[in-house]
């Protein structure tokens, strides 16, 4: 199987007043066709960083990025993005924000097209009879949920994720986990989805990478060997608590704080 | 009910108003070149009803006319100001110290540089009374735009008009109609600022000064009323175009 997502070697440094801020170094990452890569790692580390070199809205100091076998170097119509702020826009109704990439990625598409398009996907994630809601009318685990289906829509290669579920509390978050793995054995994509949840990078990931403090490199790979069709059950098993245990342990030596009484 | 009482709450506030200022005027048995009383005033209108319907007209449009330059040099200018931090840096020091100038010194000047251009001079200084909350508004409602805003079609390669086009320029319509409710306001001031001291003026401006030079005061307060009244539908009209094309970002009252 080929590898989608390809990240070889990059080091990027932030130019700010006190200087340069190494962020990201000589990172390697590579995800394969249809794979889920959770990130997880220290705040600041350098996750978000990773993310906008991903989509191509920033470059590298050094190193390449790589998707579907072509370099990346300014962003491109296959890529989606979704943010821990859903950044749905107010002066449109839940169904034409839905439909916004469609309208930069394929102008052409007749409108009645791209409504069963946004229609599908706003059922599959329960959002049906909220399609010509304003987004104030709506909760923030619904507004995330409409956000998903726009980064969605177009059926992007890659999603990049960056904390969707960040702000959302416990519950609505366990059901969003769920709508996500529906939404993936669905429509199969590659993603990319930064977390400060272990518990999430388990159940969502087939990798789990954790990378290291500030600047970020890529400090251990975790491949979650469970079963494609988890519940929120499967975290509760040995072999899940097990991962969690090492992933905890992962992020304090990312930390710096290894061997500090716990 | 609700909508009877929307209109008969102000129309009794206005009507006691009236009242109020008829009894003053009465009970001091203050003569007219002291104070007009409301009684004089349908007179006064009809006496002057095509003068007022001319020179309404002629102030109604200069201000408009000033005011939609405004908004398109205010407009420019804001944009510069919000995507540019070298034009905000060089245009916003310009702008405030501009501003700072009381616009009564700007009218003799303009009077001297384009003498006899009336029209011209009255459009001139409603734009330039009124350009200045526009541009602040625009360059302040794209400059602090959240960054994931913009990310979400940059992601998809979209170009820096279709940003503009599809999120900027959407999300600071309700900056921008904020500052057009203060720029409404100033534009008619300024129009009547240059009405008023122009010799041989026209438009409302002007017969109010015809009104002192004869010493018609019931004429002088009819123009301050058809002013006010002029005043209002023009804030009105923004109000009513905020309502169409900013209408989303009204909360929902609760
Ligand atoms: N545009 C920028 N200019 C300068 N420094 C920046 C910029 N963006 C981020 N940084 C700095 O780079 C570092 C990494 O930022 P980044 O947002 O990638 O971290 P992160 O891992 O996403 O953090 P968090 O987990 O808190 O979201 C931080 O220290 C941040 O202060
Ligand atoms: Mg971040």
């Amino acid at each position: 199987m080929t590898n989608l997502i390809e990240i070889k070697g990059v080091t990027h440094a932030y130019r700010t007043k006190a200087g340069p801020l190494p962020v990201l170094d000589n990172l390697d990452v590579s995800v394969p066709e249809g794979e889920f890569c959770a990130v997880v790692g220290p705040s600041g580390c350098g996750k978000s960083t990773l993310t906008r070199l991903i989509a191509g809205l920033m470059k590298p100091d050094q190193g390449e990025v790589w998707l579907h076998g072509e370099r990346v170097t300014s962003p491109r119509k296959t890529v989606g993005m979704a943010f821990q702020n859903p950044v749905l826009l107010e002066w449109r109704t839940i169904i034409d924000n839905v439909i916004l990439p469609l309208e930069i990625v394929a102008p052409r598409m007749p409108r009645r097209d791209r409504e069963d398009r946004a229609m599908h996907l706003l059922e599959m994630v329960g959002l049906k009879g909220f399609e010509r809601k304003r987004p104030s009318e709506l909760s923030g685990g619904m507004r995330q949920r409409a956000s998903l289906c726009r980064s969605i829509v177009h059926k992007p290669d890659v999603l990049i994720m960056d904390e969707p579920f960040g702000a959302l509390d416990a519950f609505t978050r366990e059901d969003l986990w769920q709508t996500m793995r529906d939404l993936r054995a669905a429509e199969p994509f590659t993603c990319v989805l930064i977390t400060h949840d272990l518990r999430e990078s388990v159940f969502l990931g087939d990798q789990v990478i954790v990378l290291s403090g500030r600047p970020a490199r890529a400090q251990h790979v975790l491949n979650v060997d469970l079963p494609a069709d988890r519940t929120i059950e499967s975290l509760y098993t040995p072999k899940a608590t097990e991962m969690l245990h090492l992933l905890r342990d992962q992020i304090r030596i990312a930390q710096g704080r290894d061997g500090v009484p716990h | 009910m609700e909508t009877l009482k929307k209109i008969a709450v102000p129309s009794l506030a206005i009507l006691a108003f009236l009242a109020f200022w008829e009894f003053i005027v009465w009970i001091n048995d203050w003569p007219n070149y002291k104070m007009a009383s409301p009684s004089d005033l349908p007179p006064a209108f009809a006496r002057y009803s095509h003068l007022f319907i001319e020179m309404g007209w002629q102030t109604l449009w200069r201000t408009v006319a000033g005011l939609g330059l405004a908004v398109i040099v205010g407009t420019l200018l804001g944009m510069a100001m919000g995507f540019s931090k070298i034009a905000r840096d060089a245009l916003y020091p310009l702008l405030v110290g501009f501003n700072a100038i009381p616009k009564a010194t700007l009218v003799p000047v303009i009077a001297l540089i384009f003498i006899g251009q009336h029209d011209f001079n009255t459009v001139l200084m409603a734009f330039l009374i009124s350009f200045f909350p526009i541009a602040v508004s625009v360059g302040i409602g794209l400059s602090t735009l959240e960054p994931e805003y913009r990310d979400i079609l940059r992601s998809l390669g979209a170009s820096k008009i279709t940003i503009f086009r599809k999120i900027a320029l959407p999300k600071t319509l309700p900056e921008f109609f904020g500052a057009l409710k203060v720029s409404v306001t100033l534009a008619f001031i300024g129009t009547n600022l240059v009405e008023i001291v122009s010799p041989h003026g026209r438009g409302l401006g002007a017969l109010f000064k015809s009104g002192e030079t004869n010493g018609d005061y019931p004429l002088m307060f009819a123009v301050l009323i058809a002013l006010a009244v002029l005043g209002i539908v023009l804030y009105y009209a923004v109000v009513a175009l905020e309502r169409i094309f900013a209408g989303w970002a009204e909360r929902p009252q609760g």
